[in-house]
């Protein structure tokens, strides 16, 4: 491994490079956590709903 | 292909095919983009040229890609669902519309940051940062028509004619906006990711761009995954409340 | 040809029904060109220069302001459904709705023309070719504008929406329109910029009413 903090300086572009990075980790990382979250409320109401419903029917 | 398609709408045969492959498409998208950020930001020299802030390139350019890519998956989609009305369709154009606007998001704020030290300004009314602006107008307005009707189906229908008549004229608006930027603009401004590219580069970037495209899959599935299950909610809670007044069906 | 007929004097006869509305339209070309001085300053040669481009967009936005006007009423009372039942089929009938919103909120720019190039210090060898250009540029808004009032047809406050899936899809019109006026004005050659300027009107002209009736079927049903 290089130096450490060569490698976070990027070449004086860190600010740049760095931010760059962590902009799309953030929105990536919020998508999949939005969308992983939003399947497993909706399974939880398919659950439910099937759980209620008159011809009971397995998943 | 119309029958293989035909077979793939049944939604039950679709979570029955593409519920398996989840974990393997996520494996791969870890993989492919662990191994495009080792070698992008590690295991590749500098750009001789734009230095260290070139390591830019490997997310701008995949998220770039994956949002042209997304609309024209979108469109793909909204045409089968015009043509052959296949419900799934339906469903897995409403679920790449947000995807690719976050794609076409990244794609814009990292362009602008990439910009600043070659540039020396922040944004610059550059062809292709140009174009990728007014895709995300489209992909906006395929949104917001989506989600203006009380009725689900509507929206669906009139944003599946939306994003066809969308993707009919993208190339003519595409190719305004190229000659445009060669009329007010001399073309001696950098050229991201011109055919000259060092194959030391090329390995992360297409490793990057792998990671992305199957990120994109494995998301588009997930959301598809959560909008059917949503469907046989509406279904059953309709069911339901029939069996319960049986006057009013 | 009776039916479009029909249907442009029945239109213009509701859009001056509501004429306030319409002079609002016209006005609002008026007092947002008038706005421009009073932001950008009143440099003459700042202003000229972007004169071409400015009366452009302006149009622009002055024509997405009535597209509320152009099928949502006709669906609201019911009137579209017994216009389409006459038609000869749902194509004509956008043809002729794309062309009532010309007559009001395209051929009045047109006119307007030398008001907006006088106003924004435009040499007045300019105003034949801004003109020109608004003429033959702004029939293919009022018909993609036309395809956008189909799509928000249902909806009780569309207008804004249909600005907005409209605006981006006029972008080839509105980066040659502005090159026609401004290349005449540098004195170069630009017969070309105007015969692809007539050639997007003319795809506007045989794709909108297929577009137009994909959209007012999808949206109906």
């Amino acid at each position: 491994m290089p130096d450490l903090g060569a490698f976070l300086a990027m070449g004086g572009y860190a600010g740049y490079v760095w931010s760059a990075y962590a902009i799309t980790a953030l929105i990536l990382g919020l998508l999949v956590v939005a969308s992983l979250r939003a399947r497993r409320s909706m399974r939880s109401s398919l659950d439910e709903a099937e759980q209620a419903s008159p011809r009971r029917r397995a998943r | 292909m119309a029958k293989a398609l035909h077979r793939l709408a049944n939604p039950a045969r679709f979570l029955r095919i593409a519920s398996p492959l989840l974990p393997w498409i996520a494996a791969g998208a870890a993989v492919c983009g662990g191994l495009g950020l080792w070698f992008g930001l590690v295991g590749s020299p500098p750009d001789y040229q734009q230095g260290d802030a070139a390591r830019i390139m490997y997310v701008h350019v995949p998220a770039a890609w994956n949002a042209l890519a997304g609309y024209a998956g979108l469109a793909v989609a909204s045409a089968i669902a015009l043509v052959w009305r296949h419900p799934l369709a339906l469903v897995a154009a409403r679920c790449i519309a947000p995807i690719g606007a976050c794609f076409t998001v990244i794609a814009i704020a990292t362009g602008s940051i990439w910009g600043h030290p070659m540039w020396g300004t922040w944004w610059v009314w550059d062809a292709r940062l140009t174009s990728v602006v007014v895709l995300l107008f489209l992909y906006l307005g395929y949104i917001a028509l989506l989600h203006a009707f009380d009725e689900q189906e509507t929206g669906e229908r009139a944003a599946t004619v939306l994003a066809l008549i969308g993707a009919v004229n993208l190339p003519v608006i595409k190719f305004s906006v190229d000659w445009w930027n060669t009329l007010h603009q001399p073309a001696s401004i950098l050229r991201f990711g011109g055919p000259s590219i060092d194959p030391a580069m090329l390995l992360p970037l297409m490793l990057m761009a792998g990671g992305f495209t199957l990120l994109f899959a494995y998301l588009v599935i997930i959301r598809m995954q959560t909008e059917l299950a949503r469907r046989r909610v509406m279904a059953l809670r309709r069911a339901a409340l029939a069996v319960s007044q049986p006057g009013d069906a | 040809m009776t039916f479009v007929r029909a249907v442009v004097e029945r239109d213009l006869k509701l859009y001056m029904r509501g004429v306030v509305d319409l002079i609002g339209v016209w006005m609002f070309f008026g007092i947002a060109i008038a706005m421009l001085p009073l932001s950008i300053g009143p440099d003459p040669d700042i202003l000229s220069r972007i004169a071409p481009g400015a009366a452009w967009a302006i149009a622009l936005l002055a024509s997405m302001l009535s597209l509320e006007r152009v099928f949502a009423p006709d669906q609201l009372d019911g009137s579209l459904d017994l216009l389409l039942l006459h038609a000869p089929s749902a194509h004509v009938l956008v043809l002729a709705k794309g062309f009532a919103h010309w007559l009001v909120t395209g051929l009045p720019f047109v006119v307007l023309a030398p008001v907006a190039a006088i106003a924004l210090g435009m040499e007045l060898r300019g105003v034949l070719p801004l003109a020109g250009a608004l003429l033959i540029g702004t029939p293919a808004l009022s018909l993609i504008g036309t395809v956008g009032a189909a799509l928000t047809a249902p909806l009780r406050r569309g207008g804004i929406l249909a600005a907005l899936i409209v605006l981006p899809q006029t972008i080839p019109v509105l980066i040659f329109g502005t090159a026609a006026v401004s290349e005449t004005l540098m004195g170069r050659d630009s017969s070309a910029y105007f015969s692809v300027l007539g050639a997007f009107t003319l795809a506007a002209l045989a794709l909108a009413p297929y577009a137009g009736n994909a959209a007012l079927r999808a949206v109906r049903s």
